[in-house]
């Protein structure tokens, strides 16, 4: 196994605890994570194809992966200020018990 | 393929593990820190410096602390009586099985386990200065757009959970 297939298995392992986190849990702050993990996952994919492929001075993968950290704080802060909101709204974070959509 | 690549993916694996399996949400919070360091260790030694230390200056200075404060204000730290997993867990869980099998067949049956693919020796010599000139020059579009998205996303978050004036009702 070389280094470049290592780094993409432990990639999809990532992703793939993170996908189990995001649809088993209850509270939505823990679905946030698990989305926070995917997301590192595929920045983590991102980096190694930098690494190991042909052109790594065209900062391809690099670029992407920064831009992708950058998304992702955006993401993490309006999700979690969804989450306060809906909170202070519904007195929950049990997203089986966010059942309507009516304010 | 060494020792260290070992030791760092378990710590990132096993702290993903417990972000994601841990009851008390608090400590899923710190277990999801350990994850991300993981990760930022990851990179850097893939010998990506500056994306390395933007990981650990984003997530685990603003997006770990962010997870804490909504945990917190959310109260979210009382375990449900309810168990902490969702109605169907054994659905996700095989979601989760099948997409990992998925990815780790395409990952094995394809190119890059092919002989002389991705084991370029010598990392790659990128300086921060290269990654600012490649910001400034030829990314410089990206990288207005990524300071507009994050500029409404700061607005829309503090409007989104600003406290609202009680309605008369």
């Amino acid at each position: 196994m070389n280094p470049l297939t290592g780094y993409l298995l432990v990639a999809a392992l990532l992703f793939a605890i993170g996908l189990a986190g995001a649809l088993t849990r209850r509270n939505a702050i823990l679905v946030l994570i698990g989305i926070e993990l995917m997301l590192n996952a595929a920045n983590l994919n991102l980096i190694a194809f930098w690494r190991y492929g042909p052109h790594p001075e065209a900062l391809t993968g690099m670029m992407f992966a920064i831009f992708s950290i950058a998304v992702a704080a955006a993401e993490a802060a309006v999700g979690l200020g969804l989450v306060i909101s809906i909170h202070r709204h519904a007195h929950t974070t049990d997203l089986d018990a966010m059942n309507r959509m009516k304010g | 393929m060494n020792a260290a690549f070992y030791l760092i993916s378990g710590l990132a694996v096993a702290g993903a593990l417990a972000a994601v399996l841990l009851k008390n949400t608090v400590h899923c919070a710190l277990a999801l820190t350990v994850a991300f360091a993981g990760i930022a260790m990851l990179f850097l030694k893939l010998g990506a410096q500056f994306a390395g230390f933007a990981q650990i200056l984003v997530y685990i200075g603003a997006v770990a602390i962010l997870v804490v404060f909504a945990i917190l204000l959310t109260r979210g730290s009382e375990t449900p009586k309810d168990g902490v997993y969702s109605k169907f867990p054994l659905t996700g869980l095989a979601i989760a099985a099948a997409v990992f099998a998925v990815l780790g067949w395409a990952v094995l049956n394809s190119a890059s386990v092919l002989p002389g693919v991705g084991t370029s020796a010598a990392a790659p010599t990128v300086t921060v200065m290269d990654i600012g000139n490649a910001l400034m020059s030829r990314y410089v579009l990206p990288l207005e757009i990524v300071a507009l998205l994050l500029t409404a996303a700061l607005i829309g978050a503090v409007i989104v959970a600003m406290h609202e004036k009680e309605e008369a009702n």
